[in-house]
């Protein structure tokens, strides 16, 4: 029995509506108890900052990345933020690190840590690959993971759409979970994927996919009321057609509205859509572009059944890296960029491109503004969760940096006093004075995930939760954030102490430990009858089309060194 | 007698998945189904070659059998008592064994390089030039109506590439196989592959490079720059070519050591993705290297993730420092700047050059491999262990990076490649301690 009791812990727990009070928080067998024995080890906290550990809800960490690392290696030896990127050497306790927006496995699992975070969710997994995507998780230490299974393009999904069998559809689904050991479903520019493997693209909501006779509207829609029939912890995850075109804030809008009438199934939203700021852009080209922030936080701040993440920009080099196949070739081409592009048989696209955001570029700069601008329209942090669509808007090493910017308006005034009157032009974020607090920050960084992905022991310190524990060298009532920002950036660059399953895992920005992780997976009970109907289509799948047989791509117990699974029952 | 289905072929990067395998009591493979001759002859040959039996030791010039501790304690003296160490192959092995050969390489300040030195290494640089733009495999079989093997000769080296993956394959929206598919070769001579073709080029040798760059004039709308001959190709014929690959619904450039090792090296697979992208502007193109070893692409993947390089990977200063060209392992033994070596499934001795074989010869090498071949000649510490795929289990990537879980098939009494790496570093850990 490990007990561990905090003392003098400046608490700020959205969930339980404290704000940052003083308080002892007690730890057992890695949970938060009500109180320890008198053996327990005490540490003093000494005032300081004490959060839930992190929880990046959408980031590309394992898979796909190792497409941006092979083919960057010059990432490798970046090291922009220091501390937290770059080249370091084995030591007795962590083994090597490389790397700013693609680190290898082991930094991405410190890195995390150090800034306080103990859970990702990794955005973008198919099927076909999951196995590769678990490979990776193993060897990412201390975090704990999750997986979204990409079935946006998928053609069994777009078949039982068509044919107009939601059952078999919700069946399938729950297979691809448990077949990919997936957490959630995960949309990525519905048909667009598959138009890919013809070189072509959907235009929109309508625009049926070749071949297939279903609209983007209909994958989205089915998708959305199969997850809600298998009682999903997480609600469908989507990454909305035309990304990155001017206009397509509308295509946004359009989509969230699409699920006005989907119920969910659970305490949550119905729509997480993803990365905002790269789909809310207005005007007709890259000329008349603009910010779309204030029409579609304005439709987000009535509306109940949706929450986003921001994607924000990152000034300086990125790695774009998106099942979205037609944008990653029109991003090369545009950019005369190295493109590697990977279609993946039956299930969906996916493409890597590096690129920089130069504060010089009136799109880059308006880009950087709209993702502040969404986050902080947006009246309800519980709408709103914090990302930069790592690396996509650029590294989650620089999540202190955008912290700051959420926090101070002298400092997004410090950015954006740089950029031309042409970008200042066209973005609304010069006249937001809206500066958010610890409590806010909090939601955004943790607790809105916690409800999100239906995950009650994170993201909060009450009891029961997991003893998942960030303690930051500020103390809250000492500083004011809006002008001491670089201050609140240094102490969210690297924790006092981070505490993953109560262990003690960084002290002083120093990695102490790396246990492993759990690798959470979703196991949706399907009706025998069901099933067993859906089995026989899947049979023919693998027969005719699949180049790997149905048993070979079940992902074995192996991969998930220490499993949890979340079972749910279906309604049939 | 156990019959079992879906079974993995760990020879080439093909990775076919469908093998049926039968067991006998007597723990012996009698049946082995839907393999092509070399996979066949993978599975038959556990029973027919002699296998290294025991761990072995050089004493006065001849290897001798010992004990494993013996040989454990013998080989991590050599590792510890090295200033440079090359770790080098680890290809025909599982991704687990990888991931420990790394471990251990990481722990000594080892280099550590893979069999792509000699063989698809250029196709990675070529990557990280212009990218790889690529797809699964099941993408060619559903869809490609054009298919072209540049530098490659399937019908030996991956037989049945054509019958599962491309030309004679059935899919979706190619449901009549080879009679809707256009089949091209693009070769120095004409290969069985070449027999089989549509249409075969015949190209200077040497000369790939100068074919990419005239194809992608044509494509990009320069067709009056291109002389009347090129790498041996007649301007008529290169424009019938560009209008095939423009005319295509999706087309696939598959390429091998003919593209990768010839002259202009990695500028070769820079161009034929260069190529790529710009076909992208008219149709559907993508590009699949051939690869050989059945999980040199594991290789790559495991070290990209594990250090973020794919190979030739120097830890003498701690953290991961690559650049081949200085760090490859042919580099390396071609400087004599390595003082001992540990090679594990894969046959330097058979496919390095002299001078860096000499240098081989000079220092402590230890071998992990089920099998005797040319480098256990120069070896001093020889492990035998586990065929990966047939008596151990673990992952590969097939040739398209799709990562695929090979099965245990039969028991044995030999310890597995990844077991020997573990104890390595436990033995290495041990003796650093003192």
């Amino acid at each position: 029995m490990s007990e561990i009791l905090i003392k003098n812990a400046s608490v700020c727990d959205p969930f339980q509506g404290i704000d940052c009070e003083k308080m002892d928080l007690c730890i057992r067998n890695g949970k938060i108890v009500e109180s320890v024995s008198s053996k327990a080890k005490v540490i003093d906290a000494k005032g300081r900052l004490t959060l839930a550990g992190g929880f990046d809800g959408h980031t590309h960490s394992a898979g796909k990345i190792n497409v941006g690392r092979f083919m960057n290696p010059n990432d490798a030896r970046r090291n922009p933020v220091p501390g937290l990127s770059g080249k370091v050497a084995r030591t007795e306790k962590t083994r090597a690190q490389v790397g700013y927006n693609t680190p290898n496995t082991y930094a991405i699992g410190y890195r995390y840590a150090k800034l306080g975070y103990t859970t990702i969710c990794e955005a973008a997994m198919p099927p076909l690959s999951a196995r590769h995507t678990h490979e990776e998780f193993k060897e990412i230490p201390i975090l704990d993971k999750m997986g979204l299974t990409l079935l946006g393009s998928n053609w069994q999904v777009m078949e039982y759409i068509r044919d107009k069998e939601p059952e078999k559809l919700a069946a399938y689904v729950a297979w691809a979970l448990k077949a990919s050991r997936g957490y959630g479903i995960k949309i990525v520019n519905p048909g667009g994927g598959e138009a890919w493997g013809w070189g072509r693209n959907v235009s929109g909501l309508y625009d049926p996919v070749p071949n297939f006779e279903v609209t983007p509207a209909e994958i989205l829609i089915e998708l959305g009321k199969a997850n809600e029939k298998l009682n999903l912890p997480h609600s469908v995850h989507v990454h909305c057609n035309n990304l990155g075109h001017p206009g397509n804030y509308e295509t946004t809008l359009e989509t969230m509205k699409l699920f006005e009438k989907i119920k969910p199934s659970q305490e949550r939203q119905s729509l997480h859509v993803t990365h905002v700021q790269f789909n809310a852009y207005a005007g007709t080209s890259w000329r008349d572009f603009e910010t779309g922030a204030p029409m579609v936080s304005d439709y987000i701040n009535q509306a109940k059944h949706l929450t986003f993440d921001m994607g924000q920009l990152i000034f300086g080099p990125a790695v774009t890296m998106t099942a979205d196949g037609p944008v990653e070739y029109a991003n090369s081409r545009m950019l005369h960029e190295k493109w590697s592009n990977q279609d993946v048989e039956l299930e969906d696209a996916s493409g890597v491109v590096p690129l920089s955001y130069s504060p010089k570029s009136f799109v880059n700069a308006v880009q950087w503004a709209i993702g502040l601008e969404l986050a902080l329209l947006v009246k309800d942090p519980w709408k709103v969760m914090f990302t930069t669509d790592s690396p996509n808007g650029g590294s989650f090493v620089n999540y202190p940096e955008v912290v700051t910017y959420l926090m101070s308006a002298k400092k997004r005034e410090e950015v954006y006093s740089g950029f031309s009157e042409l970008a200042l032009g066209k973005m609304v974020l010069p006249e937001i004075d809206r500066e958010l607090s610890f409590s806010e920050l909090a939601v955004m960084t943790r607790a809105i995930q916690s409800k999100m992905y239906g995950r009650p022991e994170k993201g909060k310190l009450t009891i029961g939760a997991d003893a998942d524990i960030a303690i930051y060298e500020l103390v809250p009532e000492k500083i004011d954030p809006s002008v001491e920002h670089e201050k609140v950036k240094q102490a969210f660059s690297a924790t006092a102490y981070t505490f993953k399953d109560g262990k003690l895992v960084v002290k002083e920005g120093n990695i102490e430990a790396s246990p492993m992780g759990k690798t959470y997976w979703v196991n949706a009970d399907v009706p025998e009858r069901v099933d067993s109907a859906m089995q026989k289509d899947l049979e023919l799948k693998f027969k005719k089309y699949y180049t790997v047989s149905k048993s070979n791509y079940m992902v074995e117990d192996e991969y998930l060194p220490n499993p949890v699974e979340i079972t749910t029952k279906g309604d049939f | 007698m156990p019959v079992i289905k879906n079974a993995v072929c760990s020879l080439c990067g093909c990775l076919c998945d469908d093998i049926t395998v039968t067991v006998d009591e007597e723990n012996k493979i009698t049946k082995i189904e839907n393999a092509c001759i070399l996979g066949h002859s993978k599975f038959q040959g556990m029973f027919e070659h002699e296998r290294i039996e025991t761990p072995m030791i050089r004493k006065a010039g001849k290897l001798v059998s010992v004990s494993y501790e013996e040989a454990l304690e013998t080989a991590a003296k050599i590792l510890v008592n090295s200033k440079r160490t090359l770790s080098y192959g680890w290809c025909s092995t599982s991704c687990e064994a990888i991931s420990k050969a790394i471990q251990l390489a990481e722990e000594t300040g080892s280099l550590i390089d893979s069999t792509a030195n000699v063989c698809h290494g250029p196709s990675a640089l070529a990557a990280q030039e212009k990218g790889s733009p690529g797809a699964t495999l099941g993408e060619i079989k559903n869809r490609a109506d054009l298919i072209i093997f540049w530098g490659c000769n399937p019908v030996h080296a991956h037989p049945r590439h054509l019958s599962r993956y491309s030309s004679f394959s059935k899919g979706f929206f190619v449901p009549r196989g080879r009679k809707e598919r256009k089949m091209l070769v693009i070769d120095v001579r004409k290969t069985d592959t070449a027999k089989l073709a549509d249409k075969y080029v015949e190209i200077e040798q040497g000369a790939d490079l100068l074919l990419i760059t005239a194809l992608r004039s044509i494509i990009n709308g320069h067709e009056e720059v291109i002389p009347e001959k090129v790498a041996g190709v007649s301007k008529e014929e290169l424009l019938e070519l560009a209008k095939l690959m423009k005319e295509a619904k999706f087309l696939c450039v598959f390429f091998g050591m003919g593209v990768t090792q010839s002259r202009s090296k990695y500028k070769n697979g820079d161009g034929v993705a260069s190529l790529i992208s710009d076909l992208n502007q008219h149709t559907k193109a993508v590009m699949i290297g051939m690869r050989g070893h059945y999980n040199v692409t594991g290789f790559g993947q495991v070290a990209t993730w594990e250090t973020g390089f794919p190979m030739a990977i120097d830890f003498a200063k701690g953290y991961p420092y690559y650049n081949p060209g200085e760090t490859g392992a042919n580099d390396v033994l071609v400087r004599e700047e390595v003082d001992a070596a540990i090679i594990a499934a894969a046959d330097p001795g058979a496919h390095f050059p002299q001078k860096a074989l000499r240098q081989l010869a000079k220092i402590p090498l230890i071998q992990i491999d089920p099998y005797a071949n040319p480098t256990t000649e120069l070896a001093d510490v020889v492990f035998p262990t586990a065929v990966v795929g047939i008596e151990a289990e673990g992952s590969a990537y097939r040739m398209d990076a799709i990562s695929i879980r090979m099965k245990k098939l039969i028991e044995t009494k030999f310890k597995t490649d990844e077991e020997i790496a573990k104890d390595l570093i436990e033995k290495v850990r041990e003796l650093k301690r003192g």
